[in-house]
């Protein structure tokens, strides 16, 4: 029986976990080419998985059409936020810019609250398979588990491919690594700033949709502290780098979840952000970040 | 002979400091055109300027008798005009057939591969490392990655910043060949040194600058001989 109860929580560990990484991955995608913190990217999630909760429940349309359209209002949003928030302050000190994205996070929440009240609202999973049991139904692996960890492997997939193997993919490591350098060559910095947040915030709202689907409580609230995590699990993996915004998604889930299960439900997170520091002392880039050693 | 580029009265300011003040200058087809200048004397800030890196508060660039100051740089690549800047600033994370890609990056695609072969031709060396990533080439490698890069927009005028920094006496020697090279291949230079000795003896004309303003000009040959210029900046 233990052993069932273990595997159990593996599983809910790297459901949740997949869900961290694919925010994460907007976090690192982000950092790397604009050099900021986006700290808004929390509230994303939460207005996308807003937006397929009225697609499905007011408009009666099938979740795949409010997974669909949930991108495409994150994808706006993303690159409306980085468009009149964001841009103009391109040349202005870090600390400005980590301003004004908390002050939008603050207002993406109050927004959600004018729109849709705070009280919290039942979310319906888009997600309708039958679970999987095994060991004679002891292990119950739920359809939401399935889809988050399938979603987020195809996600990194795609996303490895983008970046090696198109030409805006390579134009975007290229900006991340030296813009005027990248300037020099004809590529416009700009536009990469703004496709990159576009991909993040598509990517933010299907996290937003997974979530929910597991966790069907909907508040304008609901993104900020997913948000906060995977943050914590881009650091943990290395910021600005992609597969260490997924393996550190991936681990922060699981020690999460078991966290909680073995230790202290009320310590959980605690024991997440204990971990993160000792693992900062240990290794400062995280998991896979690179230490750049500039030839002069 | 007819001007490549023409820039006429330029003021350049980083905040407050007025960085170049008042530079004139022109590089006709066919040309290898040198600036010459203790460090700081605003080479540097004139080519970024050019190239549109940096904005002038006030003067004209003419590139084939089209205004580009104040153009952003990623426009004015594909009118032919490509900057290898000082200190390289090569990809270092990508791979040496990535940067060579990047270079390329306003160009058809179709035409991509086979420009790649033409750098490979003129730089065996990266043929050899295409697969390595760029922060693992020698000093003198990534050079040659800089400038194949800069070629790779098939520019009608290189601006090369400092090509020569930091190599080894062996190494200047070979780009400076290769400066030749490209020059008899038709490529119109301009060409920024601390190398004064070098620069000069390659080029056709040159541009003494000091503290943001030209203060002398004429045939590279003619300043290599000059008095002031053998004192100030030839060391002997």
């Amino acid at each position: 029986m233990i052993r069932v109860s273990f595997l159990s929580n593996l599983i809910n560990g790297i459901s949740l976990g997949s869900v961290y990484a694919i925010i994460a991955l907007g976090y690192t995608m982000v950092y790397g080419i604009a050099k900021m913190l986006n700290f808004a990217h929390g509230d994303v999630i939460m207005i996308g998985a807003y937006i397929s909760f009225c697609v499905t429940h007011y408009l009666g349309l099938p979740a795949w059409v409010s997974v669909l359209a949930s991108m495409l209002v994150c994808t706006l949003l993303g690159m409306t936020i980085e468009r009149l928030a964001y841009k103009p302050l391109r040349s202005a000190p870090s600390l400005a810019v980590l301003i004004t994205a908390i002050g939008m996070s603050y207002f993406l929440q109050n927004i959600a609250q004018l729109i849709w009240g705070a009280n919290p609202k039942s979310f319906n999973s888009v997600v309708e398979m039958e679970p999987l049991r095994l060991f004679g139904g002891q292990l119950i692996i739920t359809d939401e588990a399935l889809v988050t960890v399938l979603s987020c492997v195809v996600i990194m997939i795609c996303l490895t491919l983008f970046t090696e193997k198109t030409k805006m993919g390579k134009a975007m490591r290229a900006v991340s690594e030296d813009k005027g350098a990248a300037q020099l060559m004809g590529i416009n910095v700009n536009m990469t700033i703004s496709v990159t947040f576009a991909i993040g915030s598509a990517l933010a709202a299907i996290a937003g949709v997974l979530l929910c689907s597991t966790y069907p409580a909907l508040m304008p609230t609901t993104g900020s502290m997913p948000g906060i995590k995977a943050f914590t699990a881009a650091v943990f993996g290395g910021i600005g780098s992609i597969p260490g915004a997924m393996l550190g998604g991936i681990l922060l889930g699981i020690i999460e979840i078991f966290g909680k299960s073995y230790i202290s439900t009320e310590l959980g997170d605690a024991i997440v952000f204990a971990i993160l520091i000792i693992l900062l002392l240990v290794k400062p880039t995280g998991l896979l970040g690179k230490k750049i050693n500039e030839k002069v | 002979m007819s001007n490549l580029l023409k820039v006429e009265n330029l003021h350049v300011y980083y905040g407050s400091i007025h960085a170049i003040k008042g530079v004139s200058f022109e590089v006709n087809e066919g040309e290898i055109v040198t600036l010459i200048g203790a460090n700081g004397a605003g080479k540097s800030t004139t080519l970024n300027t050019v190239a549109g890196l940096l904005k002038p508060r006030s003067g004209s660039i003419l590139l084939h008798d089209q205004s580009i100051a104040g153009v952003p740089a990623d426009k004015i690549v594909s009118k032919g005009m490509a900057l290898c800047p000082e200190g390289r600033r090569v990809f270092l994370q990508m791979t040496v057939k990535e940067n060579l890609e990047m270079g390329g990056f306003t160009r058809p695609a179709n035409e991509i591969a086979a420009s790649i072969e033409d750098v490979y031709q003129r730089f065996p060396r990266l043929k050899e490392r295409y697969k390595q990533v760029a922060g693992t080439l020698s000093g003198g490698e990534q050079q040659m990655l800089a400038m194949g890069r800069a070629l790779m927009s098939k520019p009608k005028l290189l601006m090369l910043d400092e090509p020569s920094m930091g190599l080894a006496p062996i190494l200047v020697e070979q780009i400076f060949d290769i400066i030749k090279e490209l020059h008899e291949a038709g490529t119109t230079i301009l060409l920024v040194e601390q190398n004064a000795q070098m620069a000069l003896s390659v080029a056709d004309r040159a541009y003494v600058l000091e503290t943001g303003s030209i203060v002398k000009e004429g045939p590279a040959s003619e300043l290599l001989n000059d008095d002031s210029v053998k004192n100030a900046y030839l060391g002997d």
